[in-house]
């Protein structure tokens, strides 16, 4: 067992070497520093001398990957220093100067705190009504739930969110339209946006459990167990939820990590300083040193989710063989 | 006649999907699940819509350089057609159907006063010489007319083909799933040919800040959903279906080499990798300026690329899928017999494993296709999508939000990309459950 | 039965739905107390008064720094008036021999001129740990170990504050960061051909860049007295004196960059960057540029006072009412990061913000233009008792054309009238009336209104363009220029195609496409082709700077008001591809650099005034831009939000704010009344939808129990 998590966890780092590789080619084929620079330096009276200047304090003045005239040809380049140097996570500054690391870690509990009740309420909400549905099959209420699941399904999340906030607070004016704060005062912010995130999932997610518990129900031992004279419901909650528990909570571990990173969209709408917000920010403003640390993040935190499905798989099902 | 790159994909599309389908009629195996589609009452009206929606794409992706103007601009059929709508351009906001602008301005007068009033429009219900007192009238008789003229034309054709039938010496019997698709092309053609007629009267979706009518964006946006949902999938596809097969076929150092590559892909953000590759397009672009004056180029490239790096970021669930068919059909006796009898391992891809993973890639693409046109919305939010010259239902939304705050609120933009998406999509969703639901072995057997 | 219970129950319920102010987004203990509330959409990047340039920064620091100027907060036109310092500047002209002249001298004569600063004994700077001093005098906190500032985040961990008295020395130290090299000012470039010595410094500091700033000096830069310092400046420059209301000019204490020079710091974002240190009535007390800024009172603020006059109409405006009371009245203000305009607008209406600016979607909702032009509120705001302030910028936005282009280039009649062609096609009114609904004035020139020597609304018409006042020459006028320009129906003699013109942008805004829209038609008018090619910013300022552009819109925001800050742009010695300065068009008049020459180092007097108008006069006939417009603001506050004057030069208007926290109670208690009943509705038809689903289960249920 142990072994075989070493295995996993050595087999993180060519996976993240990759991504690393791939992301410095993607920005740095994209820009030179020469623009990054001015890009961030504003408008105003600008002279190649402080460009130069700018390129040096943010460590883009030195060549790519190979630096003939350092001591270190490998280590005094823009790859090494810049990436590699990710692997210990130090994200460096970012290009409008701020320190990554530390914003990262304020920003990721905003995300956390909208992401995590939107997981947990969406869970809840989907699995009850996928039972509901399955409880009802091949009865005109299955067709209907069926059939408003498809169609929430094909609303673009972007109308969930302009609708939501239209009516509940500009019309109805029950919640903050946008806004965050810690604590006890966070509350009354996060019932818009976890509201909308839960009805916007809906769809897929009853489908998705649906399909899950009607294997279930399909299985033999249900038979036998209806046979035992079992009422539907009993079968229902006794049987096919707790086999089918499995597979929706190893489904949910690799998406746990992947939490931090937030919602780009109702971040952004709901101006909740999190993660999903920062990252759009830098897309906006060009900022590569944030979102080349984004994508490290995001790698990083996928992997840990697979590792995590890994060893739930062998926790919850002994018969899986580790190899 | 010019050819854009985008639009090349498309025949290129249009013709592999049909050789296909000539490929997979007579296949034994798809007989059956083929045969459910065809029964299936809400598979076929979605499929239906479909179609609908993809010729007018089609006829969307015909491009000619005008010669009307002096402009030379590129143009395509479906602009040829719309050609009255198009230049039916207003000063800016103006409700659907109506007569007047949607915000006040200052009127000179004729004896040179000046009052704060709604000015009428330049094309909507410019016919009217009272339009208080005329317009609901006028709309209304407009509306009948065109659905009684439409409904003329559709019976005439009816009468014909089965007058033509009747010559023949055939009968045609419609069982109800006929009847449904009947009365379907029925509401489609006499709504469409209604809602053309109407304008070229009137504005019917209204118009948006520069006085653009949407009626127009929203149908020309269809296009873009189109492609992106497409031509993404006949990106994605080669990649997915070679490594998938090649993966679980061969298994050992192919298989660790493709999980890593699909691994580290899956591992990238796909939203901040789309970021990455949209911007070096900019720059690409940017760079050349001489090979993209053609605005409607520029933006026909970053649709491509778009497309492309959609494809990169979205294959691997397929090949992960296909990879795990391909284990277990491997095992299968006649594949072991194949193997056995020294059947090149190719000829075993091509002809035992490729036709027996083929509706997996059905099922993928018809259930991508809808999430596909839903991220389109989401990057154009972002900024990383389509060009924001290119009609499509994500720059309308993205416009529009802002135009939630104002007072009266302007609500048609946000409408009218609302049904159009949503129809699209649902009709995708719908097809692409009847799909799978023929395709599920577990319901064939009962 | 059961029916009547629902339907008492819900009358029950619908009486008690009276609640208010569910959707406040700040705690309910702050609601009394004298809290200003607004909103920042651009996160400001940088809070170092030596860097920072921008709209989004001066909004915060200029309430935390105080150069030695300001101007008046009431008086137009502009007018500087001493802040820190005891009175105005004393300006005295040197010769070459560095020898003190007459206050007439000639300006030949004039190589140097000292500008003399006397501060007023006795500000001391807020309280900051950089300050922090134990009983013998050492700071405590400039030498931590890295176990001293590992429980250390942010500033306000600091357990110790200290503070000092202000010192002529700290402006000079100031001056001293702006020319050192590592600090990246914007205005270095600018300043080194003025100040004496601020370049050799930069220089000098280039090769030595980890002293402290106190051991180098710089030869133009000295404290003459504990409270006064000289600054010595190349020639003769008046305007520098608005250069010293600037906030590049504010103090900065030794102790600050010390303090924050600390290795440990920088991982922290505990920056000088980040945390300002100055004398202002607001110190910066908590600094989330993620989510929100809080500016609060600064208990060691020195004495000032509101102003006892004003212009004319500020009586009746109640503008005087404070007049003589002391500075600040606001305890503290609160700036939330609002990126999206709905929500902004929206909580401005529910009046959970104090002031808005509009947007051009808001509009039509708050704002209509009267028949004579004048902005003035909808009945509805009206009811509100919201208040609005309209001012026209210190700015203008042109439509350039790039001279060193061969098409619409050049000093030759056929391309000057090409251009003129096009100033005239280019409909700005429109412009200004679909884009920004009014806010905003066409340009006839490049002076707005308000500058020095732009005169009033009806002598300054640009009479190229425009046969009188809002009159715009016709289209057939402007044909008829074409026609002379040689390109007769806007056809290329050469192609024998239409003429196809290249417009540069630099978008991928969301009005971007519309606007480029409209660009098109109004060359088509002309039929002339009109080729959009937009890149990124970087792309688009690479394509001016080597003069690859075409046509291109540009922009210019003053940074005093002064006409020189304006003609500048088309000096030919700042000409873009040449000596990479602000002339972004290449525009190169001997004439005109002759005139820009003389007129700026002038005082006002009517012989400048006479001069600006042959400038204007020149720039109008070649036409190297198309003036477009002067944007205006439209300022919008709520009934219990005082003195608010626009003051486009100043951004310390904080201070002089005053609100009613009471009659902010009361009205937003008012207007924000949750409406509940729909949510009865909504449990309603759950309950009317899940009753069969009830009985089909208990069916179900039965049934296979059976």
């Amino acid at each position: 067992m142990i072994y075989y998590i070493i295995h996993r966890f050595l087999y993180a780092f060519p996976l993240l070497m990759g991504v690393n590789i791939l992301t410095f080619v993607l920005f740095f084929v994209v820009n030179s520093p020469d623009d990054m620079a001015r890009m961030q330096l504003g408008q105003k009276h600008i002279t190649q001398q402080a460009i130069n200047i700018w390129k040096q304090q943010h460590g883009y003045d030195l060549p790519l990957i190979w630096n003939e005239k350092a001591d270190n040809p490998i280590a005094e380049t823009i790859f090494y220093q810049k990436s590699v140097h990710l692997f210990v996570f130090d994200f460096g500054i970012s290009d409008s100067g701020r320190n990554i690391g530390a914003d990262i870690k304020q920003r990721m509990w905003p995300s956390l705190a909208v992401a995590l009740p939107s997981l947990v309420i969406g869970l809840f909400v989907n699995i009850s009504l996928a039972l509901m549905i399955v409880l009802f099959r091949n009865t005109y209420l299955e067709h209907l739930g069926i059939m408003l699941c498809v169609m929430l399904m094909s609303i673009s999340g972007l109308f969930y969110i302009i609708g939501g906030q239209f009516l509940l607070s500009k019309i109805l004016l029950l919640v903050p339209i946008s806004g965050f704060d810690s604590g006890v005062n966070g509350i009354k912010f996060l019932i818009l946006p976890v509201l909308i995130a839960v009805i916007s999932g809906i769809g897929s997610g009853v489908r998705w459990y649906r399909t899950l518990f009607l294997e279930e129900v399909e299985k033999d031992y249900v038979r036998t167990a209806r046979a035992k004279g079992l009422s539907e419901t009993q079968v229902l909650f006794k049987h096919i939820l707790k086999n089918a528990m499995l597979p929706i909570l190893t489904g949910i571990v690799v998406i746990l990590p992947l939490l931090f990173m937030g919602s780009l969209l109702t971040e952004s709408f709901f101006s909740i300083p999190g993660l999903g917000s920062y990252t759009i920010d830098a897309i906006n403003r060009q900022d590569f040193a944030i979102v080349r640390s984004m994508v490290f993040l995001g790698s990083v935190l996928y992997i840990i989710g697979l590792l995590l499905t890994d060893i739930s798989y062998t926790l919850v099902d002994p018969r899986v063989r580790l190899s | 006649m010019i050819i854009l790159w985008t639009d090349s994909l498309i025949f290129l599309l249009v013709l592999v999907s049909i050789a296909s389908f000539f490929y997979v009629l007579h296949k034994p195996q798809w007989q059956r699940p083929l045969e459910k589609i065809v029964r299936n009452k809400t598979g076929m009206l979605s499929l239906l819509v479909l179609l609908f929606f993809i010729s007018i794409g089609l006829l969307d992706s015909l491009h000619f350089k005008s010669n009307q103007s002096n402009s030379h601009e590129i143009i395509s059929v479906l602009d040829y057609c719309a050609d009255t709508i198009k230049s039916h351009s207003e000063k800016t906001y103006s409700a659907p159907f109506a007569t007047h602008l949607y915000s006040k301005e200052i009127i000179l007068g004729d004896n040179g006063s000046k009052h704060w009033a709604h000015p009428r429009l330049v094309y909507g219900g410019a016919h009217l010489q009272h339009p208080e007192s005329e317009y609901k009238k006028d709309i209304a008789l407009k509306t009948f007319i065109g659905f009684a003229k439409s409904s003329l034309i559709f019976v005439l054709i009816g009468a014909v083909c089965f007058a033509t039938a009747r010559f023949m010496d055939k009968t045609i019997v419609l069982n109800s799933v006929g009847k449904a698709l009947l009365l379907l092309t029925f509401v489609l053609f006499t709504s469409s040919y209604t809602l053309i007629y109407l304008s070229s009267y009137y504005h019917v979706m209204g118009t948006d800040k520069v006085g653009e009518d949407v009626f127009y964006q929203a149908i020309k946006s269809i296009r873009t959903g189109l492609v992106i949902g497409f031509l993404t999938t006949l990106v994605m596809l080669p990649l997915a279906i070679v490594f998938g097969i090649m993966a679980g076929f061969f298994r050992g150092w192919v298989d660790d080499i493709i999980a890593y590559i699909y691994t580290t892909l899956n591992s990238i953000p796909s939203v901040l990798l789309i970021a990455a590759s949209i911007l070096m397009v900019q720059v690409y672009v940017a760079n050349h300026p001489d090979s993209f004056t053609n605005p409607l180029l520029r933006a026909d490239m970053r649709l491509l690329f778009l497309c492309l790096i959609l494809g990169v970021t979205s294959w691997t669930g397929l090949c992960r899928s296909l990879r795990a068919e391909t284990l277990k059909l491997r095992e299968m006796e006649y594949v072991q017999a194949a193997q056995a009898l020294g059947v090149k391992r190719a000829m075993i891809l091509y002809r035992h494993i490729l036709p027996n993973v083929m509706h997996i890639v059905l099922i993928s693409v018809v259930l991508d296709f809808s999430s596909l046109v839903l991220a389109e919305a989401v990057l154009s939010y972002i900024n990383i999508g389509v060009d924001p010259t290119t009609y499509s239902w994500g720059n309308m939304i993205n416009n529009a939000r802002l135009e939630m705050a104002r007072e009266p609120i302007v609500w048609w933009s946000l409408t009218a990309s609302f049904l159009f998406m949503f129809s699209l999509v649902l009709a995708a969703n719908l097809f692409a459950d009847c799909v799978s639901d023929a395709f599920d072995p577990r319901r064939s057997r009962t | 039965m059961t029916k009547k219970i629902i339907f008492i129950l819900l009358a029950v319920l619908l009486k008690g739905c009276n609640i208010s102010q569910l959707n406040n987004p700040y705690p309910q203990s702050s609601t009394e107390q004298s809290i200003l509330y607004s909103a920042f959409s651009e996160q400001p990047k940088h809070l170092d008064p030596a860097i920072a340039y921008s709209e989004d920064e001066y909004k915060f620091i200029a309430q935390v720094y105080e150069p030695p100027f300001q101007y008046h907060y009431l008086k137009r036109p502009y007018q500087l008036v001493p802040l820190t310092a005891r009175k105005m500047p004393t300006v005295q002209y040197l010769n070459a021999l560095r020898q003190p002249l007459g206050v007439d001298a000639n300006d030949k004569d004039i190589a140097f001129t000292d500008y003399i600063i006397d501060i007023k004994p006795g500000i001391k700077y807020q309280p900051h740990p950089a300050l922090a001093t134990n009983s013998n005098g050492n700071f405590l906190y400039h030498h931590l170990t890295k176990s001293d500032s590992a429980n250390i985040n942010t500033l306000s961990d600091f357990s110790q504050t200290g503070t000092r008295e202000l010192i002529a020395q700290d402006y000079v130290y100031q001056i001293k960061r702006l020319a050192d090299p590592k600090n990246q000012s914007p205005i270095a470039e600018l300043m080194k051909q003025y100040i004496v010595g601020f370049d050799e410094f930069g220089k000098q500091r280039a090769t030595q860049p980890n002293t402290s700033l106190n051991n180098v000096s710089m030869s133009g830069v000295t404290a003459v007295s504990r409270y006064q310092y000289r600054i010595r400046i190349k020639g003769k420059y008046p305007q520098f004196k608005y250069w010293l209301a600037m906030l590049f000019f504010a103090p900065m204490p030794w102790e600050a960059d010390a303090f924050y020079s600390q290795p440990s710091f920088s991982d922290k974002n505990i920056t000088l960057d980040w945390f300002p240190i100055g004398t202002g009535a607001y110190l910066l007390a908590e600094n989330n540029p993620n989510k929100r800024m809080v500016l609060k009172r600064n208990p060691n603020f020195h004495q000032e006072y509101y102003p006892q006059e004003g212009d004319v109409d500020d009586k009746k405006q109640g503008l005087l009412k404070d007049a003589g009371k002391k500075l600040p009245f606001i305890d503290q203000e609160v700036y939330s990061l609002e990126k999206e305009s709905i929500p902004y607008w929206n909580k401005f209406l529910q009046g959970y913000y104090d002031t808005s600016i509009i947007v051009s979607d808001s509009f039509d909702q708050a704002v209509q233009i009267s028949g004579t032009g004048g902005a003035f509120l909808t009945p509805s705001m009206q009811k509100k008792g919201i208040q609005l302030e309209t001012s026209v910028t210190a700015s203008i936005k042109y439509l350039g054309f790039n001279m060193l282009d061969s098409v619409v280039g050049g000093n030759s009649e056929s391309a000057r009238k090409l251009r003129l062609a096009i100033s005239i096609a280019i409909d700005y009114e429109e412009y200004i009336s679909i884009f920004l609904n009014g806010r905003a004035i066409a340009a006839q020139g490049v002076l707005p209104p308000g500058i020095y020597g732009a005169g009033d609304s009806n002598s300054n018409i640009n009479h190229y363009v425009y046969n009188g006042k809002n009159q715009r020459k016709s289209i057939q006028e402007a044909r008829q220029l074409l026609a002379e320009a040689g390109y007769t129906n806007g056809i290329d003699p050469k192609t024998n195609e239409a003429l196809t013109l290249y417009f540069d942008t630099a978008g991928a805004g969301i009005d971007n496409r519309s606007l480029m829209n409209w660009y098109r038609k109004q060359l088509e008018k002309l039929g002339v082709n009109l080729v959009i090619r937009s890149s990124d910013y970087n792309r688009f300022q690479e394509k001016v700077r080597t003069g690859n552009a075409q046509l291109f819109i540009w922009g210019w925001n003053a940074d005093y008001p002064d006409p020189e800050n304006f003609f500048f742009l088309l000096y030919g010695g700042n000409a873009k591809v040449k000596f990479g300065g602000e002339n972004g068009v290449n525009y190169q008049n001997p004439k005109f650099d002759r005139l820009f020459e003389q007129m700026r180092n002038m005082d006002d007097s009517p012989k400048r005034y006479e001069i600006i108008q042959q400038m204007q006069e020149l720039v109008r006939h070649d036409a190297p831009w198309a003036f477009g417009v002067h944007p205006k603001n439209f300022n919008l506050s709520h009934s219990w939000y005082h003195n608010l004057k626009p003051n486009l030069m100043a951004n310390n208007q904080l201070k002089y704010t005053r609100i009613d926290p009471i009659a902010r109670l009361y009205k937003r208690t008012t207007w924000n009344k949750a409406v509940l009943w729909p949510l009865w509705v909504i449990l309603a038809l759950l309950i009317l939808i899940l009753m069969p689903i009830v009985q089909a289960y208990r069916r179900r249920l039965q049934a296979t129990l059976k």
